[in-house]
């Protein structure tokens, strides 16, 4: 790890915290932290107030619980993959180096 | 965005879409029977966008969309191999989350499969052999996230043009250019981090693929011409 990198890990950090603390105090029921496709999706009903949704999901996570489970289950899938493969690696090479 | 894409527009994107990713499949059969020490990689890539696609970030806007992650599959891989790649993640996230949508599918995977992964590779070919592989590569992924958002306000507009196209596009790109920018940005570095690692972990599969040249691993190279002289 160089400087560069935790210079990069702090961008990242300081990006997503900056918003929590621009909108400090403000939440979903004041029109806040709510999903950008959910904003699209009403935009274009404002617009087109005839239209109607021709087909809903064929499952639907039945609460937000489930819903978060599903999204934690999925980065850690990813989670898992990425990890196995550079801490294989890293093993691999200290190994050989010895 | 399940069933907001109108049918006609539905199936124009699923039949564009669907020519990259069959493509993108034969590619993906080649490349892992022509080169099978590229599959971790590509395991690697298909796992970044799993979790980036996962995580829904807050804002300079007020609202919360999410990365995407296909900078890295398509500096790696190229377009057609990340469409398949982004499918996968998006049939995941229609089926188990109602996140995205079957009938929005062909319309995702052409923003974030192609139109996006196109981005990147434009300013990755752009930019190789100018930069260090590192800041080209965050400046792909940067790319090729924020060309997702503008293509999905893109092909809103075109399947709801309103009376002025213009303006229409104005109210998607601010609901997603704009949310998306810094987000795109914090994609990039993350992105460049992890490239870091497999650089310094498996040079030789981006040196054999032909990612950078061995300036940018004096270590790994020298250690390699040293034991080529011990055995010679």
């Amino acid at each position: 790890m160089e400087t560069k990198h935790i210079i990069m890990i702090l961008g990242i950090v300081l990006l997503t915290i900056a918003p929590l603390v621009m909108h400090y105090g403000k939440g979903e029921d004041d029109g806040y932290f709510g999903g950008a496709d959910g904003a699209a999706e009403e935009a274009i009903v404002e617009k087109n107030p005839d239209y109607e949704p021709w087909f809903s999901p064929i499952w639907e996570p039945p609460s937000g619980e489930i819903e978060s489970l599903l999204f934690v289950l999925q980065a850690a899938i990813g989670a898992i993959i990425i990890g196995y493969f550079i801490g294989y690696y890293t093993g691999k090479r200290e190994l050989t180096s010895h | 965005m399940e069933g907001f894409l109108p049918p006609m527009w539905s199936a124009i994107w699923y039949v564009l879409s669907g020519i990259v990713v069959i493509y993108g499949v034969i590619q993906l059969n080649k490349i892992t029977k022509e080169q099978p020490e590229v599959k971790p990689l590509l395991a690697v890539a298909g796992a970044f966008m799993f979790i980036l696609s996962s995580l829904k970030l807050p804002s300079v806007t007020g609202s919360c969309s999410h990365p995407c992650g296909n900078g890295l599959g398509a500096v790696l891989f190229g377009v057609p191999i990340t469409a398949v790649l982004a499918t996968i993640v998006l049939l995941f996230q229609a089926l188990l989350l109602a996140h995205g949508g079957l009938t929005t599918l062909g319309a995702n995977i052409f923003s974030m499969g192609i139109m996006g992964p196109l981005a990147g590779v434009i300013v990755w070919k752009i930019l190789k052999g100018k930069i260090n592989s590192t800041w080209a590569v965050m400046l792909a992924a940067i790319a090729a996230d924020w060309i997702t958002y503008v293509t999905t306000s893109i092909q809103i507009t075109l399947a709801f043009p309103g009376n002025d196209p213009m303006t229409t596009l104005t109210t998607f790109l601010g609901i997603f250019a704009i949310t998306q920018l810094p987000l795109a940005i914090a994609e990039g570095l993350l992105t460049a981090l992890l490239w870091d690692k497999i650089k310094e972990l498996r040079p030789d599969i981006l040196l054999k693929l032909g990612l950078i040249d061995e300036s940018e691993v004096p270590n790994y190279t020298s250690s390699l011409n040293t034991t080529n002289g011990g055995a010679e």
